[in-house]
């Protein structure tokens, strides 16, 4: 029977670890690291699991002992946040590039300068470019079943990339939420076996891993397969999801819509503040207001068909940006992968950019209620004066 | 054993023929790999002045220097940088670092008169 406990964010990862039991977890232990890999440590030594935990002395070691272990053959998990995540910047990009199917969870904080510990997505969203899959959670419940998820798509045989499960600083991470916890066995049946390929420890037959791709070189077309890794992590996704279903009964797709059946405008988030903006979106229907709610689950791969699909039909959308691209009117990535998404349409919605959150500031309800406003504004006009409003910033 | 790796046309393959993620099912490779081309010193030797003391076979950073049966016998041209650290531990100056470029000439002089003259690949097999 699967347990209802009430758990802080961290503490949901390392279960969904526990229960994975991966051959090795690198890690770096104090900060920015948090307290996914103390929680699993305690695990290690109890013997609930058989990992292999190794401290290393960076963030940057940790990922390059990730790769050396999962190109090795070994099933690897690690965990970060923010500087952390910055730090191992080169190495995410030999695990991808590598096809090694290393699943890691990171804890959303913003980058210094100023320093701060807080959430903002501007860490992961850095790192979009990497050739990570990237899964974005609205609470403990969604973390701990992406971390499960993750580990199905990562080694997907038509995928063969690394995943990034994301949970936002300390609203999940440290916040005591409650969750389901499913059952040891069904979860061990759905990781299942992992059967590297070609591993480096195969002594009869030993491969070769990370070699230079000559001097006429061959990089082109290896970064094209890579492309390919990543256009079919979507149909993995859903397959997984679909398996997920089956023993969870929580279904999980790249996005979750709520109240878009006949929205005319729509929000699109990621992450915790999704929990808060369908509060408001709740109470604004019940006044009459017909906005709906995207919560984008899968930012990598971009699923851009499925949400122009889900956002044709409405009239204004404003997007949630929890961090900066800092190219000006551009605004923040989500803003710009979902304006992008919707160049070959012949029909747009007018679309605007909420710029919230960032170092952790606050996103109270009475500010997602004057953001859904505002679109409506503009979407009465017809026009918009500019196209990015910072949210709760004093101005 | 590790099985060998047939990747005959290699040039030519399109993205779905290269292994998924540079992974090559066969180890060693770079023993196949010519490293030794962009030499512009040639190191060569004076057996008469080596005395064996395979000083030259520790400092080499490239394994290029042959030793059969404990004896220094020569340079893996097709791997040799021309870097000249053998040249400058060697304690009895039995290394010279000569111009690659004579090198070569001369070696096509000695070919074009029927001579003896080791060719590079024949060196570095």
């Amino acid at each position: 029977m699967p347990k209802t406990v009430a758990l802080v964010g961290t503490d949901a990862v390392a279960e969904a670890m526990r229960q994975i039991n991966p051959d090795v977890v690198p890690a770096y232990p104090i900060t920015p690291q948090t307290a996914i890999v103390e929680s699993y440590a305690e695990m290690v030594a109890n013997g609930l699991v058989d990992s292999e935990m190794i401290n290393v002395e960076s963030e940057h070691s940790a990922m390059s002992a990730a790769i050396g272990a999962a190109a090795a053959g070994a099933r690897v998990i690690t965990a970060t946040s923010s500087q952390g995540l910055a730090l191992m910047w080169e190495m995410l990009y030999i695990a991808s590039g590598m096809r090694l199917p290393i699943v890691m969870a990171n804890v959303n904080r913003s980058l210094s300068a100023p320093i701060n510990i807080h959430c903002d997505h501007s860490d992961s969203m850095g790192a979009r470019d990497s050739g990570w899959i990237q899964l974005f959670s609205e609470n403990a419940q969604e973390t701990y079943d992406n971390m499960l998820q993750a580990v199905r798509i990562a080694e997907h045989p038509d995928v063969l990339l690394p995943v990034m499960v994301l949970l936002d600083g300390f609203i999940i991470s440290h916040s005591v939420d409650r969750l389901e916890l499913l059952d040891d066995d069904p979860v061990k049946k759905f990781i299942g076996e992992w059967t590297p390929r070609l591993p480096l420890l195969d002594a009869q037959e030993p491969p070769c891993w990370g070699a230079f791709d000559g001097l006429g070189g061959y990089f082109f077309e290896f970064k094209r397969a890579q492309i390919e890794g990543m256009r079919k992590a979507a149909d993995a996704v859903r397959q997984v999801a679909a398996e997920f279903a089956e023993i969870s009964g929580r279904r999980y797709d790249f996005f979750e819509s709520h109240r878009m059946e006949d929205a005319e405008l729509a929000v699109v988030a990621l992450g915790s503040a999704a929990g808060t903006i369908r509060t408001v979106v709740d109470r604004m229907r019940a006044e009459g207001v017909p906005v709906g709610l995207i919560k984008l689950r899968m930012f990598r791969p971009f699923p851009v068909q499925e949400l122009v699909a889900a956002l044709s039909k409405v009239r204004g959308v404003g997007i949630f940006d929890r961090s900066e691209t800092f190219a000006g009117e551009l605004g923040g990535p989500v803003f710009v992968e979902t304006r992008a998404s919707f160049y070959e349409e012949p029909k747009k919605p007018l679309m605007h950019n909420f710029v919230y959150g960032l170092g952790g500031r606050d996103l109270p309800q009475d500010l997602i209620r004057q953001a859904i406003l505002t679109l409506d504004g503009y979407v009465q006009k017809g026009t918009q004066d500019k196209t990015v409003t910072y949210l709760g910033l004093r101005d | 054993m590790s099985k060998y790796w047939d990747f005959t046309g290699i040039k030519e393959w399109n993205w779905r023929e290269h292994p998924l993620g540079g992974v090559i099912p066969e180890a060693g490779t770079t023993d196949r790999y010519v490293t030794g081309g962009w030499r512009s010193l040639r190191p060569v030797l004076d057996l008469d002045k080596c005395i064996h003391c395979h000083f030259c076979f520790i400092f080499c950073p490239d394994s290029s220097i042959v030793v059969v049966e404990e004896k220094m016998t020569g340079f893996n041209l097709q791997h040799c940088k021309g870097c000249g650290i053998c040249a400058e531990e060697c304690p009895k100056s039995a290394i010279t670092m000569i111009s690659e470029a004579e090198a070569q000439e001369l070696e096509k002089c000695l070919l074009a008169a029927g001579g003896k003259g080791e060719t590079r690949e024949e060196k570095g097999a």
